[in-house]
């Protein structure tokens, strides 16, 4: 990786907050953990915050659950550092009043009498507002002394997914149609500030399959409409070409010569039953339809020209090495 | 291969006593596509089907003819009802919902109050949770109308499953929250008692929370709560009804997952939380299993005979045919081994397998065969 660091600019020069979000099921969470590594070379560090109580980052990184607290949990190609950050609303609101308010004892009266519970469970929406106000908080932070310099080099938020992703980055703008004056509508302003500003790109994750794509072009547009960086497309779980295209078409149409197939299995030693031909037969038909269909989900995200990157499906699972070389990979391409 | 208890559904939707389906499970797990597939099959095994969906793919949703969002059910053509049976299916909106609820139990007058009132547009309309109530409310209100005899019910895509559960009780903490009561009775009696037990003035506590807000959403807040009060109490009590039916033996619930790692987790956690609620489980869908018709073909040897080919430098389709069956069978071991740590963790949850299809499902044919593999193939 160190290698391939100076290999390649980042597409994304002067993005701070780089935001993944993805339809469900598509990896976005691992996604979101590959490239806070991948933004951790040389010196850099990264936070990688969790918002859906899932404690996933725990699990990728073999780490127990995360408290409410920024820990180191991997190092980076080239010694940076990945610290993440499991956000819990309840914690982040009274972390807020206290920063912005010097509530003291109102804000501890606040908690008695449920207006804390009552704003981050019964109303969803607040815990965006907290958890988008802690993340704006995050990425602002700087070193006491004279550098004054960041805290963190970038920040890498795991997000709610594609169908919430909207509604999630603009609950601020919503905060500021309730509240027309006061010091909430000034900390909703300035979230959303960074939120649309150049700073911030929204990474959307798929798969080659039809809904996630049809996700990803919606969320796109969405996106767009609320006046929201979009960032890249990552493709995960791309699967390599096995067979020639030629193959492929005679397999799609059910022609492939299964003697050469018998023929190639003898030559390799390999004996089998004649329906386990069949049923290699029968894969290859399967995979070829699953090809064409991928060619059809190619075709419509380069519709949507944003900056494409793919990673490969790693049919043994993620563990944390696979995460690294997930990592190198989006670093070759230009991702990080 | 299968390990642990099977299950099939055939049983669940075949049982004239099921009266209710809930299907749930994390994102992106194939649930809405399982209740479509339920919905149609016991549909055209005779019975009278309503599918309640969230948040169908555009395709899945047209295929049921859902293509109007106008939050009613809709009968879906192209259903074989010559059992006699038939299936409508709709799509909740859950503004629509929001707003029948508040029109259905409030005066004319005090109904355009709260429609006015801000806090009121952006509760109904953007913050997500709501979903899950009105999700709750709307299965209420079907199995009031008493039009069909089996309701199937796809939850929404939350950021937990559970949400779904946790619903009817998050309203009633909210009704019976102190924050609530002094809201309400900020000015009045109640109120002013209230804080005093826990010696705190009452201006203390507005103050800090006009700081906090400003004046004008205190104000927005607490007219909201009050032209909500009366009509809450309704709310509650059939979100409450809707609770207890779930836990009747009329309903089932079919946990969904895929052979993934988190998928399962969830399904794990969605299963224990049932038990420990007496919610009456059916068992655990798992989708997109992949299958192969050479399993004797291990994935070692499939590789060894790949770089054997190799090595000579001939067969290029054979060599290609043993790599992509490798791939499939490490793919198999992987979801194989999950599956058995999951039966291996809950041996008496039945579990049925619906095999991985190459592409979507958005035709009632597909749903039929998704149908079919949900009955145990």
């Amino acid at each position: 990786m160190a290698s391939d660091s100076g290999a390649r600019e980042s597409d994304w020069e002067g993005v701070r907050l780089h935001v993944v979000t993805g339809k469900g099921g598509t990896g976005k969470t691992t996604v979101a953990a590959a490239l806070a590594i991948a933004l951790s070379g040389e010196g850099r560090r990264t936070l990688l915050v969790e918002v859906e109580g899932r404690q996933g980052i725990a699990q990728l990184f073999d780490s127990p659950p995360l408290p409410y607290e920024e820990r180191t949990v991997a190092v980076g190609p080239g010694g940076g550092e990945v610290v993440a950050l499991a956000v819990d609303p309840e914690e982040a609101l009274l972390e807020y009043l206290d920063m912005f308010y010097k509530l003291g004892r109102a804000g501890r009266a606040l908690r008695k009498i449920g207006a804390i519970d009552f704003a981050t469970t019964i109303a969803p929406g607040m815990r965006d507002v907290l958890i988008t106000g802690k993340v704006y908080e995050a990425v602002r932070r700087r070193k006491a002394g004279r550098s004054g310099a960041h805290v963190y080099d970038a920040v890498v938020l795991d997000a709610p997914p594609t169908g919430r992703i909207a509604r999630f980055l603009g609950v601020n703008a919503e905060v500021a149609g309730l509240a027309k004056v006061g010091p909430v509508r000034g900390q909703a302003d300035a979230i959303m500030g960074l939120l649309t500003s150049p700073m911030t790109a929204v990474h959307v994750v798929t798969l080659l399959e039809e809904m996630p794509v049809q996700e990803t072009a919606d969320a796109v547009a969405e996106l767009a409409a609320a006046g929201l960086p979009v960032g890249g497309i990552i493709v995960n779980a791309v699967r390599e070409p096995l067979l020639k295209v030629a193959d492929l078409t005679a397999a799609a149409k059910g022609r492939l010569p299964r003697a050469e197939v018998a023929d190639g299995l003898a030559a390799a030693g390999v004996s089998v039953r004649d329906g386990a031909i069949d049923g290699l037969l029968a894969e290859v038909a399967e995979h070829a339809e699953r090809v064409a269909l991928e060619k059809a989900q190619r075709r419509t995200l380069k519709g949507l020209a944003r900056p494409t990157y793919e990673l490969p499906l790693l049919s043994e699972g993620v563990d944390l090495g696979a995460l690294y070389e997930l990592a190198e990979r989006l670093c070759a391409q230009g991702a990080a | 291969m299968a390990a642990g208890r099977s299950l099939d559904l055939d049983d669940v939707i075949g049982d004239l006593r099921t009266r209710v389906v809930v299907c749930c499970g994390s994102g992106g797990v194939g649930k809405t596509t399982t209740a479509a597939a339920l919905g149609l099959r016991a549909a055209e095994q005779g019975r009278q089907v309503v599918v309640l969906t969230i948040d169908p793919a555009r395709r899945l949703a047209q295929s049921m003819g859902l293509d109007a969002l106008d939050n009613t059910p809709r009968r879906v053509k192209g259903a074989d009802e010559s059992a006699g049976g038939s299936l409508d299916a709709m799509m909740l909106d859950m503004k629509r919902t929001f707003d029948e609820v508040v029109f259905a139990h409030s005066t004319p007058e005090r109904a355009q109050a709260i429609m006015d009132n801000p806090f009121y547009q952006s509760l109904s309309s953007s913050f997500s949770g709501t979903q899950e109530y009105m999700a709750m409310e709307k299965l209420g209100q079907l199995r009031a109308e008493d039009r069909w005899d089996l309701i199937v019910v796809d939850t929404p895509p939350s950021r937990s499953a559970l949400d779904f559960l946790d619903a009817p009780k998050r309203l009633g903490s909210f009704l019976d929250g102190r924050f609530i009561r002094i809201l309400m009775g900020g000015a009045g009696k109640g109120g002013r008692a209230y804080l005093k037990v826990l010696g705190t003035g009452l201006g203390v506590v507005t103050g800090a929370l006009t700081r906090v807000l400003g004046a004008q959403v205190l104000k927005d807040l607490q007219a909201f709560i009050a032209a909500l009060d009366t009509m809450f109490g309704g709310f509650r009590e059939r979100a409450d009804a809707t609770y207890q039916l779930l836990k009747t033996s009329g309903t089932a619930f079919v946990v969904v997952a895929a052979p993934e790692r988190d998928a399962l987790r969830e399904a794990s956690y969605f299963v224990e939380r049932l038990g420990t609620e007496g919610m009456p489980l059916a068992g655990l869908v798992l989708n997109r299993v992949h299958t192969t018709g050479a399993k004797t073909l291990s994935a070692a040897r499939a590789t060894a005979g790949a770089e054997t080919l190799a090595e000579q430098g001939g067969h290029p389709l054979a060599a290609g045919v043993l790599r992509l069956h490798a791939e499939r069978m490490r793919i198999i071991e992987r979801e194989q081994s999950l599956r058995g740590r999951f039966t291996a963790a809950h041996p008496r949850v039945p579990v049925v397998d619906v095999p991985a299809q190459p592409g979507d499902v958005h035709d009632l044919a597909g749903l039929r065969t998704v149908g079919a593999a949900l009955a145990g193939g």
